[in-house]
């Protein structure tokens, strides 16, 4: 987002900047809503959602719900709670940003300072797959994961979160290192510095920004998906947002909403936390991610 | 500019060679990833779309039969009307109230440095997470219907999720719920992109505020809208997760979008070889807007 040049303001009067005002704070309880109703909802009984207070403070404040959708609650055969399913999200989110964010630096820099024939077509290329819709690759995923026996694993969907994750990351690279001085390359390869060298010298010390802009995006990304995880990874190996899923829509009898609320809840805490801690480089991946291509 | 030309003369040793071919080495084995996992794929789907798989892959080729039966089922004709209800409506709205937002925001206002994050953070969460908020929020059972009523408006209803003629709507709501505030941040870019000497001449010439939105800052904004347009198609188009939370394509198949058609028809229903053929639908959709915008966008960044 530019810096601080000064605002396009208008000149307004008192009614219009009440006006404008208003219409911001209540687009600003809009959003905060269904955050609200979710947290006040996973924090009281269920007899009091169902009576018809959804809105509503709770009478008797509970974090029964938490403890259910953490460990007791029936997602699909076990009542097993969200929790091993939590853990699955890690140990697929982690490796998968972890690989992609390498390859993704690697690659952006072999586009943009070892430049050689058909390189601007590789790049076409892969800006272009960032962006096809993943349906039209399911069937062929689904083939290739039972081939290499990792269909329904957690292995299975890193490799596929990997796989779909290298072009947006070469993308974030190869722009940020378009603008990294190339004389400072050119410099070093004279004084003798080899390729991993000089990525790892001169390159990598000025990457801070773009790798936390990489692994945030990738991160936010991978943790919530739920088309790859719903097609490659049921049961036991399911990730966090299909677990979620599951719980939602498969439970029978009464519906446990709070405890609904809490597991979506628990669902959205690590990107969320992500957000509050590094939101501004979530927002220059969102804005890199769009507006660069 | 290559910023290595390798010396390949026969004096030059392994070593030297090595670091010629080094950095085709390091790419390689992206590039054979995408080759085979995106256009492979690609090219796989697009022959079993005109194959008579069913359950599994078969390689059987039975010509265009299955795009002929595709635009013959009922469900893809409710799909691509739910896409066509669906997308429209959520890139304007989602438009409209992104644009408001940031105009609104970028008249010098105190906490903006607050508000700006609270229209953002949808933006963090996962469909699934937000699909099943809004379901309970929108289930006239326990949500907002019979808030209402407790409060005294006995006659406020509230139900579209339950009803097939408007519970596509309600994806809307959820959808301009999440994408709006990833809008604003695109136009106050813009905006704060804009040069304001213009504006100060436009204001000592005597232009109304509404004169100057009009006529110099909207289409100083051209690029933000085009931007704007392309993602949130591309987002409506891919929509798959959020469906699945709030309603599951229900009631009945009322609110089935063309990625859940895909879904259905591949894996529950057996109908692979259609399945393939609508999925091919969509990457010609989506390719139709993307490859001119990246190709204008590629050509601009040289």
């Amino acid at each position: 987002m530019a810096v601080a040049s000064s605002d396009t303001a208008i000149r307004s009067s008192k009614v219009t900047r009440t006006f404008i005002y208003l219409f911001l704070l209540l687009f600003a309880l809009f959003y905060l809503m269904p955050l609200g109703i979710m947290l006040v909802n996973s924090l009281k009984p269920l007899s009091e959602i169902t009576a018809g207070g959804m809105i509503a403070m709770p009478n008797e404040w509970t974090i029964e719900p938490w403890l259910s959708a953490w460990s007791t609650a029936q997602i699909g055969v076990e009542p097993t709670g969200l929790r091993p399913y939590f853990i699955n999200s890690i140990a697929m989110a982690v490796p998968a940003v972890a690989i992609s964010t390498v390859a993704g630096a690697l690659n952006g820099y072999v586009l943009t300072k070892w430049h050689f024939r058909g390189a601007t077509w590789i790049f076409g290329l892969l800006l272009f797959s960032c962006f096809i819709p993943f349906q039209i690759v399911l069937i062929p995923m689904a083939r290739i994961l039972g081939l290499l026996e990792i269909a329904g694993t957690t292995y299975g969907l890193i490799l596929v979160h990997v796989v779909y994750g290298i072009g947006f990351s070469t993308l974030y690279f190869r722009n940020y290192y378009a603008a990294f001085p190339t004389e400072l390359v050119r410099a070093a390869q004279i004084d003798g510095a080899g390729f991993f060298q000089i990525f790892w010298r001169i390159m990598l010390p000025s990457s801070g920004p773009i790798i936390a802009v990489c692994c945030i995006w990738q991160f936010t990304n991978i943790w919530n998906d739920f088309l790859f995880g719903a097609s490659f990874a049921s049961g036991d190996a399911a990730p966090m947002t299909v677990a979620l899923n599951n719980l939602v829509n498969s439970s029978t009898g009464e519906r446990p909403y709070n405890v609904h609320f809490a597991g979506a809840i628990m669902a959205a805490a690590p990107t969320l936390l992500v957000y509050i801690v590094a939101g501004r480089y979530f927002v220059r991946g969102l804005m890199a991610g769009s507006v660069k291509g | 500019m290559a910023a290595t030309d390798p010396m390949l003369d026969s004096g030059a040793d392994f070593r030297t060679r090595l670091q010629a071919w080094l950095p085709k080495i390091v790419l390689a084995p992206s590039f054979a990833v995408m080759v085979i996992f995106v256009y492979g794929f690609i090219a796989f789907t697009l022959y079993l779309s005109f194959t008579d798989s069913r359950m599994l892959p078969s390689y059987d080729l039975v010509g265009w039969q299955n795009y002929e039966r595709l635009f013959r089922v009922r469900q893809w004709d409710t799909a691509i009307i739910n896409l066509g209800i669906f997308a429209g409506l959520y890139i304007v709205i989602s438009t409209i109230i992104g644009l408001l937002l940031a105009i609104f925001l970028d008249q010098k206002i105190r906490g903006e440095g607050l508000l700006r994050p609270i229209f953002l953070y949808p933006m963090a969460l996962s469909f699934i997470v937000t699909g099943t908020a809004w379901k309970w929020i929108l289930d006239p059972a326990i949500g907002l219907e019979t808030t209402m009523h407790r409060w005294g408006f006995e006659n406020f209803q509230f139900d579209w999720i339950k009803d097939s003629d408007m519970a596509i709507y309600t994806i809307v709501i959820a959808a301009v719920w999440q994408s709006s505030g990833f809008v604003m941040a695109m136009f106050l870019a813009g905006l704060r992109g804009i040069d304001n000497e213009i504006l100060k001449a436009a204001q000592m010439d005597g232009a109304s505020n509404f004169q100057m939105y009009r006529r110099i800052i909207l289409p100083q904004l051209r690029p933000a809208f085009l931007s704007a347009f392309v993602i949130l198609s591309h987002l409506a188009i891919k929509s798959y997760d959020l469906v699945v939370a709030m309603t599951d394509g229900g009631p009945g198949t009322s609110t089935w979008l063309p990625a859940l058609f895909m879904y259905e028809y591949t894996f529950t229903r057996n109908q692979m070889g259609i399945g393939a053929s609508s999925a091919v639908i969509m990457l010609m959709t989506i390719a139709a807007i993307m490859v001119p915008y990246l190709y204008a966008e590629l050509k601009e960044q040289k």
